[in-house]
């Protein structure tokens, strides 16, 4: 980057998750007919109001805590005045100056980076403009408008393209945890714009910025804030300056090109809502909204290090979701064996998620089973490759692994006399190996392992077979 | 005729009983109104809308049904065009809602339905509201029924007319800056504004959201208190409306034409009744003062200091909420759209061009500006201050032991039709008197206290947040004292 740093911060716009839209009472269901999803508030009728859904404060307030903002207590919601036909009011209610949360942060631990949050607000989304369904005019869908957003805007502390897209994941794995929002960048719930400056490394001053739109994944974010900061870097070392303008993200050319047209610095026009009284959070509110908030992804990973010993890779795959997370943590007590429920998780669990394209809730072995089978494996009772099958029919049973093992005879043989006659067995069927075995050739151990294991079906119990093969040595 | 006439001589209390204990029929109520609405509104032109088979209809179902047995059974009630109605367009006075109806109803609406009123019409104002004559409607001026070569008063002036004409018996108007009072006053009926959050303001057509009220008009203030009665009281639609008992309003007033004014204190502010009021106007109210004492009203002198205030406040104030609340009239979703086929700028400019009135245009212009970048805390900024002076006054004025405070409703008697239309500024000077209550939030009446050249004159009652009760005690001994009411 040619000596250059960037300089990046992100606003980010979350749907929450609630049942209603964010003034009114209409459910949003994403990929709804269009325009089904209406009422006269968030049509913008003549003479409706909003009305505060309560439900959205309260997962507003939770994300919030979960970044580690200061909740004021009181905060307005103003106008935001311009037109535009998926905006039925020709304002967007939202909040201004007096916003619902400031100053929290953001720790990217992998990348030992810290990205201070400068405020969360609430505010209500637009409809959608939709370009290409009727030819050479623009459909309106109004489903979407009113449905209950936060915007949360970092300061610009991200200091590369990577870093960015962490941040993106971080941010989403916090939302999830506290159940603010599916954050589904593809469905529209989670979206980004970035502001990226560029400055001589280790300037304090900040130079100009541009702002990058369009950014439809995590990815994107990564490839367009890389291309826009080596673009500046270029330019600046080229002795020109950067324009301030909007760009947006072209990901099939890879470029970010400028906007043209309608992005004429707005003026907005703020100013405070009047059909709304300010929003009243009580301090016992609050405190009882940070209590209820679950382990955040953070401490849960320390503590699956600190308490339950996991390596930190562990503690980071399986805390990388909250569900995984929960679904660990219900095997770990099960079993008493934390390392055990964890491979088992981060492997055979995980790999059957991902396999099916189903959540981890539907696994449709209850952890009971599992923290059976797990027991089966730590007492011998079938080996490690055995377990493996009889983990795929008790998905495909529904049965208890015991039950399992009984009827498919994966149970690994143990008994003394059953695993001296196939030692035995393998010993006569080469002479001259076992004699050589039994002059001293330890090596020879794994060649007569092998027949025992053929002998028994894989059955054989390979650490107590193995220590009967060595007796044989120098015998 | 269409002249001043009162529907009938029974109270409304009256007229609700007997259509309840049978007595009298629903329809023959409806009959009336519609008889007379027909030359009263090719002489005054005071109604938009009306469906009457829908209205005898209704008048019909309440006399075979369980309706019959609400506060206001079978009352013909007239409705100003900016509050939703399901059956008649709300067209606000405007082309850019013209034959538009709404899918749901205002919640004042709901309420006088369930209590048994009968709707029928909507009635003349002007555009959004936006003006103090009722000249400013799309669809031509209304008139006033003591003289149709003067304006009723606006904005509600369709509404007052049509109580004053005696085409019904209580109307429902609006104010944001004395458009109930204002047009009461000019006409010759009551009109009151409750304290603001008092009526649900859903489905009442916004112009200015920290301003507008639903308010009562009717020939008598216990009519009038009646009516606001059925319709106050908080709307879980409406989050600026107030969980406020309502109270007994009726009896408050009955109270007060039976009891009279001992023990009263009446304020009355010097800045009201400087230079400016018509000769007239003076002379009743100096009557109207004389009358409350000789009833046993104590009259205080008070000052107001920030009277002067209201009128620049108001026009900052107002027409900014305005310009935000009327971008929605956009011809995307509803209403006529007018398409050059341009582009999207073309339609919105062509569509809000032809829509809107010059008058409405301008509010929308000095509105956008009062809030632009850079001018915000100049005016809009400066104006909500200038708005918490004005209140403080009504502060010290209630909380140093004044009950009530009386004050001229407007300065002049109507003026004549075009006289004013030329110079906006003389127009909005017409609320010099009301805009300080629209702006504080206190109630407020109008009484006829008298005629001037055969023109009624008002006088208004003010008083403090929530205390209806008061203001129609002493609205209803002012009445009496005058030897009205009934």
């Amino acid at each position: 980057m040619r000596g250059y740093e960037p300089v990046i911060g992100l606003e980010v716009h979350v749907q929450l998750a609630t049942t209603s839209k964010m003034f009114c009472g209409d459910r949003y269901d994403f990929g709804a007919e269009p325009n089904t999803r209406i009422c006269p508030v968030c049509l913008g009728l003549p003479g409706a109001l909003p009305t505060v859904n309560r439900e959205a404060v309260e997962l507003a307030v939770r994300a919030a805590l979960g970044l580690r903002c200061t909740v004021h207590e009181r905060s307005v919601f103003a106008r935001k005045n311009y037109f535009y036909p998926d905006l039925p009011k020709g304002y967007q209610i939202t909040q201004f100056d007096r916003p619902l949360a400031t100053g929290g942060h953001l720790d990217l631990a992998e990348r030992g980076q810290r990205v201070r949050i400068r405020r969360v607000h609430v505010e209500e989304d637009a409809g959608r403009s939709l370009h290409d369904r009727l030819e050479g005019r623009t459909a309106v869908d109004l489903n979407r408008a009113g449905v209950p957003l936060i915007e949360i805007v970092s300061e610009p502390d991200v200091r590369s393209a990577e870093d960015a897209r962490v941040y993106l994941a971080r941010l989403k794995q916090v939302l999830e945890y506290v159940g603010a929002s599916d954050c589904d960048m593809e469905k529209g719930s989670l979206r980004v714009d970035a502001n990226v400056s560029v400055r001589p490394a280790g300037s304090a001053q900040l130079g100009t910025r541009t702002e990058v739109k369009n950014l439809n994944s995590f990815a994107h974010v990564e490839h367009a804030l890389r291309y826009e900061a080596e673009r500046q870097a270029g330019v600046l070392a080229g002795g020109g300056a950067v324009v301030h303008e909007t760009r947006l993200w072209d990901a099939a050319k890879g470029v970010a090109r400028p906007m043209r047209g309608k992005e004429e610095s707005h003026d907005y026009r703020y100013f405070p809502e009047p059909d709304l009284p300010p929003l009243v959070l009580t301090a016992r509110e609050i405190e009882a909204a940070r209590t209820a908030l679950p382990e955040l992804p953070e401490a849960r990973a320390r503590r699956f290090r600190e308490e339950l010993g996991l390596p930190a890779y562990d503690a980071d795959v399986l805390t990388a979701n909250r569900e995984h997370a929960d679904f660990f943590e219900t095997l770990a007590g099960l079993t008493g064996d934390a390392k055990a429920a964890s491979n088992w998780t981060m492997g055979e669990v995980l790999a059957w998620t991902n396999e099916t394209g189903r959540p981890i809730a539907e696994f449709p072995a209850p952890p009971e089973h599992l923290a059976e089978l797990i027991a089966l494996v730590a007492d011998a009772t079938v080996s490690s490759t055995a377990a493996r099958d009889v983990f795929a029919l008790m998905l495909e049973r529904g049965e208890r692994p015991r039950d399992i093992v009984v009827a498919e005879g994966l149970a690994q043989v143990r008994d003394e006399g059953t695993l001296a006659s196939w030692v035995a067995q393998a010993l006569d069927a080469h002479p001259q190996e076992a004699a050589r075995l039994r002059s001293g050739e330890v090596k020879l151990v794994g060649f007569f392992m092998g027949h025992v294991m053929r002998l028994s079906g894989g059955t054989a119990d390979p650490r107590q077979a193995s220590e009967l093969v060595r007796q044989e040595v120098g015998r | 005729m269409s002249g001043p006439a009162r529907f009938d001589p029974r109270p409304i209390g009256d007229l609700a009983q007997a259509v309840r204990t049978g007595e009298e029929s629903a329809r023959a109520l409806a009959e009336t109104a519609l008889a007379r609405m027909g030359p009263a509104d090719e002489a005054l032109n005071i109604f938009l809308a009306s469906d009457p088979d829908a209205t005898l209809a209704a008048a019909d179902a309440l006399d075979a049904g369980p309706g019959a047995a609400g506060p206001l059974a079978g009352v013909p009630i007239a409705l100003k065009d900016n509050l939703a109605t399901a059956d008649l367009p709300t067209t606000c006075g405007s082309r850019i809602l013209e034959n538009f109806v709404s899918p749901y109803e205002a919640t004042v609406v709901r309420r006088l339905r369930a209590a048994g009123a009968v709707i029928v019409g909507k009635t003349n104002m002007d555009e959004f509201a936006m003006g103090s004559s009722t000249e400013n409607s799309a669809y031509g001026p209304a008139r006033n029924p003591h003289d149709p070569a003067r304006v009723p008063g606006g904005s509600s002036g369709g509404s007052a007319a049509a109580v004053a004409a005696g085409v019904v018996p209580a109307a429902l108007g609006s104010e944001t800056g004395g458009s109930v009072r204002q047009p009461a006053s000019l006409s010759g009926v009551v009109g009151v504004k409750p304290t603001y959050g008092r009526v649900s303001r859903y489905g009442l057509v916004a112009f200015a959201s920290s301003l507008d009220q639903v308010g009562t008009l009717a020939n008598t203030v216990a009519d009038a208190a009646a009516v606001l009665e059925v319709i106050a009281g908080v709307d879980p639609l409406d989050s600026t409306s107030a969980d406020v008992p309502v109270g007994d309003l009726v009896g408050a007033a009955r109270a007060g034409a039976e009891e009279g004014l001992r023990g009263v204190v009446i304020g009355v502010p010097r800045e009201c009744f400087g230079e400016g009021l018509e000769d007239g106007v003076r002379a009743r109210c100096e009557g109207a003062l004389e009358a409350m004492a000789a009833a046993g009203a104590e009259l205080r002198d008070v000052s107001l200091p920030h009277t002067a205030l209201a009128v620049p406040t108001y026009y900052v104030i107002a027409p900014a909420e305005a310009s935000s609340n009327l971008a929605r009239y956009d011809g995307v979703r509803y209403g006529p759209r007018w398409d050059p086929e341009t582009g999207l700028l073309g339609m919105y400019e062509e569509t809000r061009a032809r829509g809107f009135g010059a008058e409405v245009k301008r509010r929308i212009m000095l509105g956008t500006y009062v809030l632009s970048a850079g001018y915000y805390d100049r005016y809009y900024g400066r104006a909500q201050q200038a708005r918490m002076r004005i209140a403080s006054d009504f502060r010290a004025a209630f909380g140093a032991g004044v009950d009530a405070i009386f004050t001229p409703t407007s300065p002049t008697t109507a003026f004549g039709l075009g006289e004013r239309t030329g110079d906006p500024y003389r127009m909005y000077l017409a609320d010099v008197f009301t805009a300080t209550a629209n702006l504080a939030g206190i109630p407020g009446i109008s009484v006829p206290i008298g005629f001037a050249d055969r023109l009624p004159v008002g006088g208004q009652i003010l008083a403090d947040h929530f205390a209806e009760a008061t203001m129609f005690r002493v609205a209803a001994g002012l009445e009496r004292a005058l030897g009205g009411g009934s």
